[in-house]
C-alpha cells in the first residue's frame, strides 16, 4: 500500500502500465470480459424480452401451461432461475479460474515494487 | 417497494391488539440496541466506522445487503402489489432481483479492489478531479435522501395500521422516534453495529415470510395452481390477476411507463450508493463478489415468498378489505398475518417490518454521512489531510443532521406515494452513478469532464423529468400504473414528459453525455491512470485488505 501511494505522489504510473501491457495481464482481461459480456449481454436481452412479452404479448403470457400456471408465470419463474444459476455460476467459475490469476499478477507486482 | 401508498387514516380500523404490537416491538428495538452497543467495539478508526473494520464475511455482508434492500416498501409493497393486480405486481420483483447481476458481473469486485469507502473515490482513483468528487458526493447524497424519505414516509403509515396510532401528531411522533432510535445506531454502532442489525433484521424478515408463505401454501395443498385459482376466484379482477397486464396494460402510454421503470429497475440497483458502500465491509474483491451472490440467493427466495403472500392475501383476506384497510396494499401482509395467525403472529410481522425500516433508514443514514464526510469534508474542504478523528466526528454530526431532516422530511412527505420516491430514487442511481462507474472501470478515453457531464446530466435530467411528468402535477388519479398526482388540483398541469419513470430517457442520455463529454474533451484522457485503474481492479493491487483473509 505505502509503495503504491509513493508511486501516485511521484505522478507515475509506468509500472502500471508495463503490467497493463503485459501478456499474462491481458490474459486476465481477456478471460475476465469472455465471461462476463456475454453473460451480461444474454440476461439483459432475456430479462428485457421478458418486459416486453409481458407489456406487449399479454395474450401469449396467459396461454396456460397446466391448471392456472401460465407462460407468464413460468417465464417469470425461469428469470428466478436463470439469475440464480447465473450468480452460483459465476461465483464458482471466478475462485477457480480468475482469483489465482490475479493473485499471481498481484504477488509479482508487490514484489517487483519492493526491489 | 413501488406502489405502497402511504396510509393516512384518520380513525381507520387497526388490527390486532396494539399492545401486543409494541411489546414486540420494544423487544426487538432492545435486543437490536443491545447488539449495536456490544458489535461496535470502539469505531476507533474511520475503517471501522464507515466498513466495520473490513472484518466481515462474504456470506455474514452478502445477509446484510439483503437486509439493506429489503426494505418494508418491497416487504409489504410488493407483496401487497401482488395482493391488488396479480400479475404485474411480480413484475417488480424481477427486475429488483435481475439487477443484481449487473453489480456481480461488472461491479462488486473493480469496486472493492479500487475504492476505500465511497464511490467517489473510484472515480477519484481514474479522474484525480476535485469537482468529479463532489459531483460524486452530491448524487449519492440526492438518491440517499429520496430513498430515506421513501422509509419514513411509508413508516408513518405503518404505524398507523399496527399501533392503532392515528392522530396526525401521533404518526409524527413516531416519525421522530424512529429516526431518534436510528441516529442511535448510527452514532453508537458505526458500520459494524448497522451491519449486525442487517443481519438480524434480514434473517427475521426471511423467516418470518418463509413460515407465512408455508402456512398459505398449505391452505392450497401446496399447489400453486390451487393457490392461483383461489385467488383469481376470489379477485374482483377474476382471471385477469393472473397474467400481465391489470396495472400497465392499459395503453400505449402505461406499456412504456412500465418498460422505461423496468430499465431503471434492472440498471439502478448497481448505481444504489448504500448498496455499493457495504462492498467496502469485506477483507477483498471475492468476498465482496461472494457477498452478492449471496444477496441474490436471498433476495430471490425471498421474492419466491412474497408472490405466494401476494396471491395468498388475494384470496384469504381478499381485495375488498385490503383497499379499505389504512395503509391499503402496504396492510395486504398484516392482514394475512392476522388471518392465518392471529394477534401474536400478526405481532410478529409487523415487528419484523418496522424493524425494516429502522435497519434500512440506518444503513442510508451511515452512507450518506460517509459520503459528506469522507468525500466532501476530507476529500474536497481538507484536500485528503483531514485527521481521521476529526473525519469520523463530522461523519456522526452529518448523521445526526440527516437524522433530523430524514425526520421532518419524513413528517412532510407522508401524502407522498413512496413509489414515487423510491423509483425516483432508482432512476436517479442508474443515471447518476452507474455511467461514470461503469466508463471508469472498462473505457480508457473517459474523462473528468465525460464524469461531469454524466452525473449531472443524468441528475438533473431524472429529477427534472419527474417534475415535468404526470407524478408531480396535471392531476392524474393514478390509472395504468401510474401513482396520483402530487399536485391533486388538475387545473395546474405542467407536465409535458407522458411517463411517470424517467429512466428510459435519463439513462441512456447519461451514458451519451459521458461519451460525448469525454470525446470532445481537449484534455486527453491519462492513459497511465487508466492502466493503473484496470490493474489495481482486476488484480486488487493497492486495495486495503480486512483484518480476516
Amino acid at each position: 500500500m505505502s509503495v503504491t501511494q509513493s508511486s501516485e505522489s511521484r505522478g507515475t504510473a509506468s509500472g502500471y502500465e508495463l503490467v497493463h501491457g503485459s501478456r499474462e495481464f491481458g490474459t486476465l482481461r481477456r478471460r475476465l470480459g469472455y465471461y462476463v459480456v456475454p453473460v451480461t449481454g444474454m440476461f439483459l436481452v432475456w430479462y428485457f424480452l421478458y418486459v416486453i412479452l409481458a407489456a406487449f404479448a399479454p395474450g401469449f403470457m396467459r396461454i396456460s401451461v397446466f391448471g392456472n400456471i401460465n407462460v407468464g408465470l413460468c417465464i417469470g419463474l425461469l428469470q428466478f432461475v436463470s439469475t440464480f444459476t447465473i450468480a452460483i455460476g459465476y461465483g464458482r467459475w471466478a475462485p477457480r479460474k480468475f482469483d489465482p490469476l490475479a493473485a499471481k499478477l498481484r504477488l509479482r507486482l508487490e514484489k517487483g515494487r519492493r526491489l | 417497494m413501488i406502489g405502497a401508498q402511504v396510509a393516512l387514516s384518520q380513525g381507520g380500523q387497526t388490527v390486532g391488539r396494539p399492545a401486543v404490537n409494541i411489546a414486540i416491538f420494544a423487544l426487538f428495538v432492545a435486543a437490536t440496541l443491545v447488539i449495536a452497543v456490544t458489535a461496535s467495539g470502539g469505531n476507533r478508526t474511520t475503517t471501522d466506522y464507515y466498513a466495520g473494520g473490513r472484518a466481515f464475511t462474504g456470506r455474514q455482508n452478502g445477509i446484510a445487503i439483503g437486509g439493506d434492500y429489503l426494505s418494508a416498501a418491497s416487504f409489504l409493497g410488493i407483496a401487497g402489489l401482488i395482493a391488488l393486480d396479480g400479475y404485474d405486481g411480480f413484475l417488480y420483483s424481477i427486475g429488483f432481483l435481475v439487477g443484481w447481476l449487473l453489480v456481480l458481473l461488472l461491479v462488486a469486485g473493480p469496486l472493492r479492489n479500487t475504492g476505500r469507502y465511497t464511490t467517489a473515490d473510484v472515480l477519484d482513483l481514474r479522474l484525480r478531479a476535485v469537482p468529479v468528487r463532489v459531483a460524486a458526493a452530491t448524487s449519492t447524497l440526492v438518491v440517499s435522501l429520496f430513498y430515506l424519505l421513501a422509509q419514513m414516509a411509508g413508516a408513518g403509515g405503518l404505524v398507523s395500521l399496527l399501533l392503532g396510532v392515528h392522530s396526525a401528531q401521533g404518526q409524527d411522533a413516531t416519525v421522530a422516534v424512529v429516526g431518534l432510535l436510528m441516529i442511535f445506531y448510527v452514532l453508537v454502532g458505526g458500520m459494524k453495529g448497522t451491519t449486525w442489525v442487517q443481519i438480524v433484521k434480514a434473517t427475521l424478515l426471511t423467516v418470518g415470510a418463509a413460515v407465512a408463505t408455508v402456512w398459505v401454501l398449505d391452505r392450497a395443498g401446496f399447489s400453486l395452481s390451487v393457490l392461483l385459482g383461489h385467488a383469481a376466484a376470489a379477485s374482483p379482477a377474476g382471471r385477469a390477476v393472473l397474467g400481465p397486464g391489470l396495472l400497465y396494460g392499459l395503453n400505449t402510454v402505461s406499456k412504456f411507463n412500465f418498460i422505461s421503470l423496468s430499465v431503471a429497475l434492472v440498471l439502478g440497483t448497481a448505481g444504489l450508493p448504500h448498496v455499493l458502500m457495504r462492498l467496502y465491509t469485506v477483507p477483498d474483491a471475492a468476498q465482496a463478489r461472494r457477498s452478492v451472490v449471496w444477496t441474490i440467493c436471498l433476495v430471490g427466495v425471498f421474492y419466491v415468498f412474497t408472490l405466494v403472500l401476494g396471491f395468498g392475501a388475494m384470496w384469504l383476506v381478499g381485495a375488498k378489505q385490503i383497499e379499505s384497510a389504512p395503509g391499503k396494499e402496504n396492510s395486504a401482509v398484516p392482514l394475512l398475518a392476522f388471518h392465518l395467525g392471529g394477534t401474536v403472529f400478526l405481532g410478529l410481522v409487523a415487528a419484523v417490518a418496522f424493524a425494516t425500516i429502522l435497519a434500512v433508514v440506518a444503513g442510508l443514514t451511515i452512507t450518506a454521512s460517509a459520503s459528506f464526510a469522507h468525500d466532501v469534508y476530507a476529500g474536497v474542504l481538507r484536500r485528503g489531510e483531514a485527521d481521521p478523528e476529526d473525519e469520523i466526528r463530522v461523519a456522526r454530526t452529518t448523521a445526526v443532521v440527516i437524522g433530523l431532516v430524514a425526520v421532518i422530511g419524513g413528517i412532510y412527505a407522508k401524502d407522498i406515494d413512496v413509489a414515487f420516491l423510491v423509483a425516483l430514487a432508482f432512476a436517479v442511481a442508474a443515471s447518476a452513478n452507474l455511467p461514470s462507474i461503469l466508463f471508469s472501470f472498462f473505457w480508457p478515453r473517459f474523462t473528468a469532464r465525460g464524469a461531469l457531464w454524466s452525473i449531472y446530466g443524468g441528475l438533473i435530467s431524472a429529477v427534472g423529468l419527474i417534475i415535468f411528468s404526470p407524478v408531480v402535477s396535471g392531476g392524474s388519479t393514478g390509472l395504468g400504473g401510474a401513482g396520483a398526482s402530487l399536485i391533486s388540483d388538475p387545473h395546474i398541469d405542467f407536465a409535458f414528459f407522458p411517463l411517470d419513470n424517467p429512466g428510459i430517457v435519463s439513462i441512456p442520455l447519461a451514458f451519451f453525455l459521458g461519451w460525448l463529454g469525454s470525446v470532445t474533451d481537449k484534455n486527453a484522457a491519462d492513459s497511465a491512470r487508466f492502466a493503473r485503474m484496470q490493474v489495481r481492479a482486476l488484480t486488487g493491487i493497492g486495495a486495503e485488505r480486512g483484518s480476516r483473509g
